[in-house]
């Protein structure tokens, strides 16, 4: 199953993330932003970093970028999306998320170890987890507050469309604590913390049962394989 | 040189972090008369001729779908200048 | 794109105007040269130098670039060296960084750099260009970088003026490397009263690469182009590098705020990746980064390396400020630059790949067959030298060097004269203290501001001894790093001192399981001009360069930093070593806390009563004298021979080299990692080893490690060190759920009390 990552002038993760879909088994396909051909791939993720430098607002270039719009219509007719960090911050540009994702409130970048909580799992990124399930991401950035209007946020809360909630400590004064959306359709998922740096043991999170041993990132991408290979 | 000048400010109502951590510092050196700090942006849209009554409108259609965000920001002005 | 530019004929001196004005006044001495170095010049020129080529002379020859005082002393890295060291070296010193072998066609390039008189009058930026700078060399060498580390030492940490410091340099590292993707592996962080007005700032960079990929900076063939391609040119730090590094601050004298670089890592990002793909698509000859002396270096040195010669148009130079005159575009710093050589029929692929990654580019001139630069302006000829002499041939002084009058005082100072506590009560409340203490305490108010997952090949980082990347996905090849330095012991003895952290960067690399196999250096030090300060460097090169035969690994390259002093007070001599070592697989990769319940704790090596130039003598009294710790490099070599052994075995599950803080030290960072604790008994220590309490908690004594073996190990791991001769002693057994440190006849420390005190400790003073 082919799953593209797109790669922006300034995307950081885009080869981890690449090597998180070969380890959960699927065949990673780079993507250019220029190039408007997305190869058809079965599933596209749009990978962290700080693409154009943050410049104007975080995502809001990569928003313009002719791939970008090129998911953004296959996004409307299903195709599974996971954005990651500035990958995030490029779908709540595009409008397929949701609200705003502002400074953090301690005004500096924080790299740790987040606890969360899948809060949906009927998405096409979750379906391998349990409802509720708290699992360990890595979590790194200095822009990634979540911030919406009390609408928008009762809306979210009303359906279901709260896919990750930050616990024990909220990293960045998110409303919420949202760590992460999902669309209605759940197709489409952003989510601040980093699954791509917990799915290959000795590389991950320290956890109780060894140091760097954490995976729970991985069945995101499992999740999407498995979607795929049952629909 | 001709230019469009657009001026952008987050929403009232939502969180300016920047604004409240230059707000405090500003207090702290002894500025407490100003109660409160919001910060935003300037951008100007160059051109090598007279701008046109087109040219305002485009940078409207601009302003509110790409220089600013919608959800988080504010077009508080949109001025020509020669 | 640029802009016709008019013939700048009026104002423009030109080797024309040189000929025709001989007697013209020259500021020299402003550019920061020193008379004779001019006369050199003119006898070099056969006429007195345009404003131009004074400018660059006198920004290449400045101490920071030509190494003019530092030179005679260097040299012994690449004289005592042997075939045998030289077996994995694959480009030595003189190029912009080593490159190593590391095996299955593979290899790492690695250096440390200096960056520390920006970082005291601008830290953020001066921090961040630091980082810029060094990965760019990386760059430059055809690798991918792959990891950074950063030693900084500030100043007192309750003096305010240490925390605009501190927060600066902290966030610039972390905004610049973290933009660019680069995970932050490791490093010191020291605070010591005597870098007050002058904060030390090095920056280290890895870069992993296959050996066809390597690049050298030379121009060598006639016809090629030389381009120019990145950032736009612009003031930044113009005169920075023979201003700054070339004079010492005053107290009362005006602050020197222009010359400052600012850095863009959205731009070097970009950069990284255009770059790897001109390297692999074969289409540059040659490539220089742009750091100190900007143009003036690039196309020197690229000449010079290449043996041949350079005709530049600097008009050519895309300008961000177009009032830039001719000598200000030769001397900027802007960052965010290369210079690559390209092979005329190469120019068409070259393009098409900077167009892709939209980098702007420019074409400056071409390599010609003839020793000689010529640059115009316009149809003016305002440089016209010979490569060699602006390059290479600089000056090279053999300063006049002097025992400090304080040296014999100082070594007499013992810090045996200090009342020791003998109550235990007393001890454990010492040791509580100085875990507490700015130099012991945690340091993840600034390890947690940078990245260490980007990249996904981190096998260890902060707080572990080295820091581990994976560079083979496939075989798990990988290389540990380690940076050591103790200004300290250096004061005390500079050629000890230098043995001393070649000493510990080494056993921090063995004790991860990795083979030390090379060495960089950053040498931090006062004014050259001041014999004392000339003999410490004397002698720490000595020290180091005599070390690194003795153990057998050689200097691949380096940095010197003079200057480091406000007025007469200079900083400790501090020469920061870093050793590379190689894995053969990162999963064999040994851990430096404790994880496991019921495992015996082994203490390896012997301790003496070596308490002068301890944490325990200046942080809780306030002493600085006598002899530092006594080391042996034999034992080192042994040790690490054991390790590694061990480590190929199976037998260890975790490895804590005993350094600053001595074994009290490193007992409470290896239970606190993952709040793992121990009952500890080192009656039999002080019994073998003829110490007391004081002695056995903090002494500093070399070639010592704690190990941890599992059960069914133990008598595997005695035989081996006996077998080897290394001294092995079982002091404790973890305990992973009693939440203490059990010391017996000292006292029962609870983990939670501990970490209540080092956890806060930088927060305090700076959240």
């Amino acid at each position: 199953m082919k799953i593209g990552v797109i790669t922006y002038p300034g995307t950081l993760d885009d080869r981890d993330a690449q090597r998180a879909i070969r380890l959960a088994g699927g065949t990673p396909v780079p993507l250019w932003h220029a190039d408007d051909d997305l190869k058809k791939v079965d599933a596209v993720v749009l990978p962290g970093g700080f693409s154009y430098g943050d410049y104007l607002r975080c995502g809001a270039i990569a928003a313009q970028a002719p791939a970008t719009k090129e998911v953004i219509k296959l996004a409307a007719q299903g195709l599974p999306v996971l954005g990651i960090c500035n990958g995030f911050q490029i779908l709540v540009e595009s409008h397929l998320l949701p609200g705003g994702l502002i400074r953090n409130e301690k005004q500096h970048f924080v790299c740790r170890d987040q606890k969360l909580r899948v809060e949906n799992n009927n998405t096409a990124w979750t379906s391998l987890f349990e409802e509720n399930e708290e699992i360990l991401i890595p979590l790194k950035n200095g822009e990634g507050g979540y911030i919406a209007t009390d609408e928008t946020l009762k809306m979210l809360e009303a359906e279901n469309r709260i896919a990750f909630r930050y616990l024990d400590t909220n990293p960045n004064g998110s409303m919420n604590d949202i760590a992460g959306l999902t669309n209605e359709r759940g197709n489409v998922v952003g989510l601040m913390p980093h699954p791509e740096h917990a799915v290959e043991p000795g590389f991950g999170p320290d956890t109780d049962i060894a140091m760097r041993s954490g995976i729970d990132g991985l069945r995101f991408f499992q999740s999407v394989l498995k979607m795929a290979v049952n629909s | 040189m001709p230019k469009i000048i657009v001026e952008i400010m987050p929403k009232q109502d939502l969180l300016d972090p920047q604004g409240k951590a230059v707000a405090n510092a500003l207090q702290r050196s002894g500025n407490k008369e100003i109660s409160a700090v919001r910060i935003g942006k300037r951008i100007e849209l160059h051109f090598d001729r007279p701008i046109t009554d087109q040219d305002m409108e485009n940078a409207s259609a601009q302003a509110s779908s790409f220089l600013s965000n919608d959800v988080i920001e504010d077009v508080v002005a949109i001025t020509k200048e020669d | 794109m640029f802009k016709n530019k008019k013939l700048a004929a009026s104002g423009v001196d030109t080797t024309e105007h040189a000929v025709a004005e001989p007697d013209r006044d020259q500021p020299w001495k402003e550019l920061g040269l020193k008379q004779d170095e001019y006369l050199e010049i003119k006898n070099i020129l056969g006429r007195r130098p345009t404003s131009s080529e004074l400018a660059m002379y006198s920004v290449m020859w400045s101490e920071h670039c030509s190494y003019k005082s530092s030179k005679i002393y260097l040299r012994q890295f690449g004289e005592k060296v042997t075939d045998d060291m030289k077996e994995h070296l694959m480009v030595g010193m003189g190029e912009n960084a080593g490159v190593v072998d590391i095996g299955e066609g593979l290899a790492v390039t690695f250096k440390v750099e200096s960056h520390n008189h920006p970082s005291y009058i601008e830290p953020f930026q001066g921090a961040a260009t630091g980082v810029g700078g060094i990965v760019r060399d990386i760059l430059s060498m055809g690798a991918r970088p792959i990891a950074v580390m950063d030693q900084l030492r500030f100043g007192a940490p309750e003096n305010p003026d240490t925390a605009r410091v501190v927060h600066g340099v902290v966030d610039g590292i972390s905004f610049y490397g973290n933009c660019l993707g680069l995970p932050n592996i490791g490093g010191e962080t020291v605070f010591d009263a005597v870098y007050q007005g002058n904060p030390l700032v090095n920056a280290l960079s890895i870069g992993a690469m296959k050996h066809e990929d390597l690049q050298l900076a030379k121009a060598s063939n006639p016809g090629d182009l030389v381009i120019l391609f990145g950032a736009r040119t612009g003031a930044d730090g113009i005169g920075g590098v023979s201003v700054l590094a070339s004079e010492t601050f005053e107290s009362t004298g005006p602050t020197k705020r222009p010359a400052v670089q600012v850095g863009d890592p959205f731009a070097e990002k970009v950069l990284i990746e255009c770059c790897l793909e001109l390297f692999h698509a074969g289409v540059v000859a040659g490539i220089q980064d742009l750091g100190g002396a900007g143009i003036s270096c690039a196309t020197s040195e690229l000449a010079s390396n290449g043996g041949k010669g350079m005709k530049v148009q600097l008009q050519n130079v895309l300008l961000r400020d177009e009032s830039l005159t001719p000598e200000e575009i030769l001397m900027s710093e802007s960052q965010e630059r290369m210079c690559a050589v390209v092979p005329k029929k190469q120019l068409k692929a070259f393009e098409k790949i900077v167009e892709k990654w939209e980098v702007e580019y420019s074409v400056l001139g071409e390599v010609i067959d003839e020793d000689r630069l010529y640059i115009n302006w316009g149809h003016e000829e305002i440089v016209n030298v010979p490569p060699r002499t602006v390059a290479h041939d600089g000056p090279v002084y053999d300063r006049p060097v002097a025992l400090p009058k304080y040296q014999k005082a100082l070594n007499k100072d013992s810090s045996s004269s200090l009342k020791r506590v003998e109550n235990a009560t007393e001890l454990a409340a010492q040791l509580m203290q100085l875990i507490a203490t700015p130099n012991q305490a945690d340091k993840s108010w600034i390890t947690a501001q940078y990245d260490k997952y980007v990249m996904g090949n981190t096998a260890l980082s902060m707080p572990d001894d080295s820091g581990m990347v994976r560079v083979s996905e496939e075989t798990g090849l990988g290389v540990a790093l380690a940076t050591d330095a103790n200004g300290k012991y250096a004061y005390l003895n500079p050629y000890e001192g230098a043995r001393l952290a070649l000493a510990e960067a080494y056993r921090n690399v063995a004790v991860t399981g990795a083979v030390p196999r090379a060495v960089t250096n950053c040498l931090n030090f006062g004014s050259p001009e001041n014999p004392e300060v000339m003999w410490q460097f004397k002698e720490a090169t000595a020290g180091l360069a005599d070390a690194c035969l003795e153990l057998g690994i050689p200097v691949t390259g380096g940095n010197v930093s003079f200057y480091n002093q406000s007025g007469d007070v200079a900083i400790y001599p501090t020469p920061v070593v870093g050793v590379l070592g190689v894995i053969d697989d990162v999963a064999r990769r040994i851990p430096s806390g404790w994880q496991d319940d019921g495992n015996n704790i082994y203490l390896l090596g012997q301790t003496f009563d070596e308490l002068d130039g301890s944490a325990w003598a200046k942080d809780l009294h306030d002493h600085l004298g006598g002899q530092p710790p006594k080391v042996d490099l034999e034992k080192e070599k042994e040790l690490a021979q054991l390790l590694h052994g061990a480590s190929i075995q199976g037998l260890i599950e975790s490895a804590h080299d005993i350094s600053e803080g001595g074994l009290g030290i490193a007992v409470v960072e290896a239970a606190l990692r993952f709040n793992v604790g121990a009952r500890i008994w080192l009656g039999e220590m002080l019994e073998r080893d003829a110490i007391d309490m004081t002695a056995a908690l903090f002494s500093e004594s070399q070639s010592r490690v704690i190990v941890t073996v599992g059960r069914e190990d133990d008598v595997k791991f005695q035989a081996l060190c006996e077998a080897r001769g290394v001294p092995c002693l079982r002091i404790g057994v973890t305990d992973a759920t009693s939440n203490m440190v059990e010391i017996k006849d000292l006292a029962d420390l609870k983990l939670d009390d501990i970490r209540a005190g080092w956890v806060n400790t930088l927060p305090e003073l700076f959240g």
